[in-house]
C-alpha cells in the first residue's frame, strides 16, 4: 500500500515535469495566431487575439494558466475543430486502445507458445522455421507488411475488409468492435499488421527464457519428482520466464497505443494515432499537447500496472522494499 | 537381490569436441537399508552415473551400454513415462546447491503437494498434512506455517531439508544425494548427515550418497565405490578402505585429509589434475599421477579384487607410506 501511494506521487511528479517540456516544446514552436488568423486582418485584430489567448503574457504565466487549466480537465478548444480537445482525443481512444489490446493478445497468445516450443525443442526444423520466422516478423517494415496483408487478405482473397472499423457491439457496458463478427473482421488486419514486430519479440524472449530456466536445478529437480513434462513447462518455467515478457508487453503496449499511427492511417482506422497527426500537421497546438499528456499518463499506469504484476509473478520481489 | 544393480553402465555424451565417456563401464550395487558412498573428484562421473540411474541424462548425452536393475527390473533407457512413474516415487534423488533446487517462485506447499500428485490419488487436505508432517520429520519448526513459505524465506540448511522432505514424500525404496551438503557450512553439514542416516534407517531406504568429501564418508556409508575418470577404481566396506586403501588414488585421497597430516606439515596432495575426458590414455588413468608407475601400467587395467591397479597386491602398507 505503502508502494502504491509513494508510486503515486512519483507519477504525479513525472506528470508535471512531462507537462512542463510538452509546453516548453510547443511553445519553442512558436506563435499559433499566424494560422489562426486570416492573412488580411489588421494589427488591431492581431493584437486583440493575442490578448485573448494570453500569448502576450510571460512564459512561466503561460504555463501557470496552463497547468490550472489543465488540473480542471481543460486542454483547451481545438484550433481546427473548435471543441475541447481532449474531448477529440477521449472519443477516439477507444478505437485505438481495442486495437493496441487485440494486437497485444495475438503476439501474447500465439509468442509464448511458440517461444516455448522453440526453446524446448532447439534445432528441430519446427523451431528453426519459428525462429527464422521471428527474424522476419521484426526486419520486415511495418508499412510494407500493412500493404501486403491489404493485398493478400482483401484484394485476393476477400476475406477481410480492406479499411474502416466495423460495427461496435456492447458487453458488460465496455463498447468495442471485438464483440462484433462484422466488427472481428474489420479488426483483424491492422491488429495482425501491430501484432507481427512484438509477437517476433514475444517469441524471441520466450525461447531465451526457456533455454536459460530449462538448465536451472529446480527443473532437474522437478524432473525427478517425477512431474509430468506439461506440468513441468506450464507450473514450474512458465512463471519463470514471464518477468521480462510482462515488461515487454507493457512497454509494447503503451507503444501501441501511442504509435499505432502507421496502422491506424494504412487501415484508415479511426483511432488517435491519425488525429495526432493531422493535429501536428495543421499545428493544433490544444490537441498535440493533450494527445502528448494523455500518453504520459497512460505509459505511467502501465508502468505501474507492470511493477506490481512483478511482484505477483515472484515473490523474491518486494514492492515496499521491507525487510524480510 | 539387490535394490539397484549397476552393471558395466555405460554414458556418454556427444558433443562437437568428441565423444565424452563420462561414465565408462561402471558397475555397483546398494542393497535396502544400506548406505554406498561414491566418492571422487569432480568430472569423475559419479554424478552422471547418479543421474543415468534417474533417467535424467539430457541430450547430448546417453546411455549408451551396460544395465542398471532397479527391484530386479531393468531401467536403462526405460521408455520416459515408465521412467517418470519410478522417479519421485520409488527412485528420489537430491541435488547438490539447496539454493537452485526449488522453484523460487512457487510456494513450498505447491512444490510438495504436487510431488505427491504426480504417482498417487489423495485429496487435497490429505496430501498438505502429509506434506506437513514430513517437513516436520526433517526437522523443520512450525511446518505448518512453513508449508506457506517461499523458498527465498528459508536458509540453505533448511532448504535442503526441505528437498529431502520432497525425496522421502512418497517413501521412495531408493534415494540418490548427489553431494547434498557440499553447499552447507560444516555444522548444518553434520545435521543433514545425521538426518538422513536416521531417516534411511528408519525406512529401511538405500542410499547412494554421492560426494568429494571422505571425511563425510566415515561412520555412515556401509561401503565405498573410489571413482576416477569415468571408472571405479576400487570398492570397499567403508572400514577397510579407511584402514587400507589399495588402489594409489584411493590412497592418494585418503592421505590427503587434512586430519592424517601431521600438524605443521605441509598437506599432502596428488600431484597434476585428472585426464581429460575426451581421448583418455589407453592404459591405466592414473598413471600420470601415480608414485608407484611402471612400465606395466601403460596396458589397460582390469577391475581385480574390487582394484584396479595391477600392483596392488605389491604396494607397500598403507601405515609405512604414511609415515
Amino acid at each position: 500500500m505503502v508502494y502504491v501511494i509513494r508510486r503515486l506521487l512519483q507519477a504525479v511528479f513525472l506528470a508535471l515535469v512531462m507537462s512542463f517540456l510538452v509546453f516548453t516544446g510547443i511553445f519553442a514552436v512558436g506563435n499559433p495566431v499566424d494560422i489562426l488568423i486570416s492573412p488580411e486582418a489588421t494589427q488591431a485584430e492581431r493584437v486583440l487575439l493575442i490578448a485573448q489567448l494570453g500569448l502576450d503574457r510571460p512564459f512561466h504565466e503561460q504555463y501557470l494558466i496552463f497547468l490550472g487549466n489543465v488540473l480542471q480537465g481543460d486542454f483547451g478548444n481545438s484550433f481546427v475543430y473548435n471543441r475541447p480537445a481532449l474531448g477529440l482525443i477521449l472519443e477516439r481512444m477507444p478505437a485505438t486502445l481495442e486495437l493496441a489490446f487485440a494486437a497485444i493478445m495475438i503476439a501474447v497468445v500465439l509468442g509464448i507458445p511458440l517461444g516455448v516450443y522453440a526453446g524446448l525443442r532447439p534445432g528441430t526444423l519446427g523451431s528453426q522455421t519459428v525462429m527464422a520466422g521471428s527474424i522476419l516478423g521484426f526486419s520486415v517494415p511495418n508499412f510494407w507488411q500493412a500493404i501486403m496483408l491489404i493485398m493478400v487478405f482483401s484484394v485476393m482473397l476477400g476475406w477481410f475488409p480492406v479499411s474502416g472499423r466495423g460495427e461496435v457491439g456492447e458487453f458488460l457496458g465496455i463498447r468495442s468492435s471485438l464483440f462484433t463478427l462484422n466488427g472481428l473482421q474489420h479488426i483483424a488486419l491492422p491488429a495482425i499488421n501491430l501484432a507481427i514486430g512484438h509477437l517476433a519479440l514475444v517469441i524471441r524472449l520466450a525461447r531465451s527464457g526457456t533455454r536459460e530456466v530449462q538448465s536451472q536445478d529446480f527443473i532437474r529437480f522437478a524432473r525427478a519428482k517425477g512431474l509430468t513434462e506439461p506440468r513441468i513447462v506450464i507450473v514450474h518455467l512458465l512463471r519463470n520466464i514471464l518477468i521480462p515478457i510482462v515488461t515487454l508487453v507493457g512497454m509494447s503496449f503503451g507503444g501501441l497505443i501511442a504509435f499505432a499511427v502507421v496502422t491506424e492511417s494504412i487501415f484508415a482506422w479511426p483511432g488517435m494515432g491519425k488525429l495526432i497527426i493531422d493535429s501536428i500537421r495543421q499545428l493544433d497546438r490544444p490537441v498535440v499537447v493533450a494527445y502528448l499528456i494523455v500518453i504520459v499518463v497512460i505509459f505511467i499506469i502501465l508502468n505501474l500496472l507492470v511493477d506490481l504484476l512483478y511482484s505477483l509473478i515472484d515473490p523474491r520481489i518486494r514492492l515496499d522494499g521491507a525487510k524480510q | 537381490m539387490s535394490l539397484l544393480q549397476i552393471d558395466d553402465l555405460q554414458t556418454h555424451f556427444f558433443t562437437s569436441g568428441g565423444v565424452v565417456k563420462a561414465v565408462d563401464g561402471v558397475s555397483y550395487s546398494v542393497d535396502r537399508g544400506k548406505v554406498l558412498a561414491v566418492v571422487g573428484e569432480s568430472g569423475s562421473g559419479k554424478s552422471v552415473t547418479g543421474l543415468s540411474v534417474m533417467g535424467l541424462i539430457d541430450a547430448p548425452g546417453r546411455i549408451v551400454g551396460g544395465s542398471i536393475k532397479f527391484d530386479g527390473r531393468e531401467i536403462a533407457n526405460l521408455p520416459s513415462p515408465e521412467m517418470r512413474k519410478l522417479r519421485g516415487a520409488r527412485i528420489s534423488m537430491i541435488f547438490q546447491d539447496p539454493m537452485m533446487t526449488l522453484n523460487p517462485v512457487l510456494r513450498v506447499d505447491t512444490q510438495m503437494v504436487e510431488t505427491i500428485h504426480a504417482h498417487r490419488d489423495m485429496s487435497k487436505p490429505d496430501a498438505w498434512a502429509l506434506c506437513r508432517d514430513t517437513l516436520g520429520r526433517v526437522g523443520i519448526p512450525s511446518p505448518d506455517e512453513r508449508m506457506r513459505a517461499y523458498p527465498h524465506q528459508f536458509s540453505g540448511g533448511m532448504r535442503q531439508r526441505v528437498a529431502i522432505a520432497i525425496a522421502l514424500l512418497n517413501k521412495p525404496d531408493l534415494i540418490i544425494a548427489d553431494e547434498p551438503t557440499t553447499a552447507l557450512d560444516v555444522t548444518i553439514q553434520a545435521q543433514i548427515l545425521h538426518l538422513m542416516q536416521k531417516l534411511v534407517e528408519e525406512d529401511g531406504t538405500g542410499l547412494v550418497w554421492i560426494t568429494h568429501d571422505l571425511s563425510v564418508v566415515a561412520g555412515f556409508a556401509d561401503d565405498v565405490a573410489v571413482m576416477y575418470a569415468g571408472e571405479i577404481v576400487e570398492q570397499a566396506t567403508t572400514d577397510a578402505l579407511i584402514a587400507e586403501p589399495r588402489h594409489p588414488y584411493s590412497r592418494g585421497l585418503i592421505g590427503s585429509v587434512p586430519s592424517r597430516n601431521r600438524r605443521g606439515a605441509r598437506l599432502a596432495q596428488i600431484p597434476g589434475g585428472a585426464p581429460p575426458a575426451v581421448n583418455r590414455p589407453k592404459g591405466c588413468r592414473f598413471a600420470t599421477r601415480c608414485s608407484y608407475r611402471t612400465a606395466g601400467c601403460d596396458a589397460p587395467q582390469e577391475l581385480r579384487n574390487h582394484v584396479r591397479c595391477w600392483r596392488a597386491d605389491d604396494l607397500p602398507a598403507f601405515d609405512e607410506v604414511l609415515a
